[in-house]
C-alpha cells in the first residue's frame, strides 16, 4: 500500500454531498444487481428445489413409480394438494399397480449450525421408517454433513421400527438416538463419531415427527389409497 | 522480472500499458495470497477439509474478487476517500449475494455442501485488500489480471491444503478412496486443528524454497 490512509483534511460540506452521492449511487447499483440476479435465478432455483424434493421422495420410498401430494386442510383432513402449499405436506407414493407403498414426510429441527430439513419415508404396512434424506443442512462440511453420507448411519433408516400400540394412538417405542455402535433395538438410531450433535439432532427430529405423524397417518391411511 | 512502473497514468494509460503478465503471475507464486501474504485465513482453515470443497470455495472467491475488482477499478475516481471502505464492502457483499443465488440456481447439491461459507466471502480480507491496495489505484485491465492471478493463486493454495487434509483425514481424494480399508484415518486432519497443521507445513515448505532460491 503506497498511499497513507490517514483521514483526509477536513474539506467540508461540498465533500459530504459527494460522499452521499457515491454511497447512494453504489447502493442503488448494488440493489439493482441483486434484484436482477434474484429475479433471474428464481425460476431455476424453484425448479431445482422442486426437482430435489421429487427425487428425494422417490429415494425415501423405495419401489414407488408415482406420487401424489396431500395437505391438511382447516378441518384437519388430508386433501390432495393443488398449487402452492401452506402448512405441512404429506407425499404418498404408489407402485406400478397403483397400490400405496408409503408416505414421505418432511420434518425439521435445530442441527449443529442451522435448521435441518429432512424427508423420511413411512411404510404403514410394515410400520417402519424405510428411507431418509437430508433436504437442507448447513452442517460443517466433513463432519456434520456425514449425516448425509455415512453409510452406517444411513442404514439406521432402512427399517426403523415405529410400530404403534394396540389402540393405535401412540408409538410403542419412541425413536431413541444412541451412541455410535450402541444400537440394540430396532427403534434406536446409531450416532456418528465426530458428528455427535448432528446425528443426535436427526434422531430427535425423527422422534418428534414420528410421534406426531405416524399414529395419524396410520389411522387415516385409507385417505391415501388411490382406488377407494 | 520485478515490476518497475512507478509512473502513474490515467485510465487509458493504464489500459495501454503492455498486457504485463506480471500482474497475473505475481498472485500465483511470488505474492500468493495464502502462502506469502497469509490473507483470508478463515476460509483457508475452515473449508479445506476436502479437495472438492476447497476448489469450489476458491472459485467462488475468485469470481467475487474478479467482479469486485472490476467495479471498484471502474468507479475509483467516483468514490471519495472517506467512504471507500464502506463502498467496497457494499460492492463485495452484492457480488457474494449474487454468487449465492447463482450457485443455488446451478446446483442445490453444491449449495448444500458449501453451506454457510459462501456468505463469509464478504469478510475475506483478500478481496478487500485487493480492492484497497490494487483496484482502487489501477485501471480495469490491470485489475482484471490482478484478480485472476490472485483468484487462481488462492484456489491453488486452498486445493493444496484440501488435498492433503482429505488424503490423510479421509483416505480419499475428490471422494475416491486411495487406500485399502485397513488405512487408519487421521481424524485430526479434518478437524480445525488439522487445518493449522497443514497450513504450517505448507508455509514452512514455501519459505524453505524461497530461502533456497534467494541463497542460490
Amino acid at each position: 500500500m503506497s498511499q497513507s490512509t490517514s483521514i483526509a483534511p477536513p474539506a467540508a460540506p461540498a465533500n459530504s454531498m459527494k460522499m452521499l452521492q457515491a454511497m447512494v449511487g453504489i447502493g442503488i447499483l448494488c440493489a439493482l444487481l441483486i434484484v436482477l440476479t434474484f429475479e433471474g435465478t428464481k425460476p431455476a432455483i424453484k425448479k431445482n428445489k422442486a426437482a430435489a424434493l421429487e427425487q428425494a421422495i422417490f429415494k425415501v420410498l423405495p419401489g414407488i413409480t408415482e406420487k401424489t401430494s396431500f395437505q391438511v386442510n382447516e378441518q384437519g383432513e388430508f386433501m390432495e394438494l393443488n398449487g402452492e402449499a401452506n402448512g405441512p405436506v404429506i407425499h404418498a407414493g404408489y407402485d406400478d399397480s397403483g397400490a400405496l407403498v408409503g408416505m414421505a414426510i418432511e420434518a425439521s429441527g435445530i442441527g449443529f449450525a442451522d435448521i435441518l430439513r429432512i424427508l423420511y419415508g413411512y411404510d404403514p404396512k410394515a410400520e417402519k421408517v424405510v428411507g431418509f434424506y437430508v433436504l437442507e443442512s448447513k452442517e460443517t462440511p466433513g463432519l456434520g454433513d456425514k449425516i448425509e453420507k455415512d453409510e452406517v448411519f444411513l442404514a439406521n433408516f432402512k427399517a426403523l421400527d415405529v410400530a404403534l400400540t394396540s389402540d393405535g394412538k401412540q408409538l410403542k417405542n419412541e425413536i431413541v438416538p444412541v451412541k455410535s455402535g450402541a444400537k440394540t433395538q430396532a427403534w434406536e438410531v446409531d450416532g456418528i463419531t465426530g458428528a455427535t450433535i448432528s446425528s443426535r439432532a436427526i434422531g430427535n427430529i425423527l422422534k418428534e415427527s414420528t410421534a406426531e405423524w405416524v399414529p395419524r397417518l396410520h389411522g387415516e391411511q385409507a385417505v391415501f389409497h388411490k382406488n377407494d | 522480472m520485478e515490476s518497475n512502473q512507478p509512473k502513474k497514468g490515467g485510465f487509458f494509460a493504464s489500459l495501454a500499458e503492455q498486457p504485463s503478465t506480471d500482474e497475473f503471475i505475481k498472485g500465483l507464486w511470488r505474492d500468493n495470497p495464502v502462502f506469502v501474504q497469509v490473507l483470508g485465513m478463515c476460509p483457508v482453515l475452515a473449508v479445506t477439509n476436502t479437495a472438492e470443497n476447497a476448489i469450489a470455495m476458491g472459485l467462488a472467491t475468485a469470481f467475487v474478487l474478479l467482479m469486485s475488482n472490476i467495479l471498484v477499478s471502474s468507479l475509483r475516481s467516483f468514490i471519495p476517500k472517506q467512504v471507500r471502505i464502506a463502498s467496497y464492502i457494499l460492492i463485495i457483499a452484492t457480488f457474494v449475494t449474487m454468487t449465492d443465488y447463482a450457485i443455488q440456481a446451478i446446483s442445490v447439491e453444491l449449495h448444500k455442501s458449501l453451506g454457510a461459507f459462501i456468505s463469509l466471502i464478504v469478510v475475506n480480507c483478500l478481496i478487500l485488500s485487493r480492492a484497497e491496495a490494487f483496484a482502487s489505484k489501477n485501471g480495469i485491465g490491470k485489475s482484471i489480471l490482478d484478480a485472476l492471478g490472485m483468484g487462481v493463486g488462492f484456489t491453488f493454495a486452498l486445493f493444496c491444503l484440501g488435498a492433503v487434509r482429505e488424503i490423510l483425514g479421509n483416505g480419499s481424494l475428490f471422494g475416491w478412496a486411495l487406500f485399502p480399508d485397513s488405512f487408519q484415518e487421521w481424524i485430526v486432519m479434518i478437524l480445525p486443528a488439522g487445518g493449522f497443521f497443514t497450513l504450517a507445513i505448507w508455509l514452512l515448505l514455501f519459505n524453505y524454497f524461497k530461502a533456497q532460491k534467494s541463497a542460490a
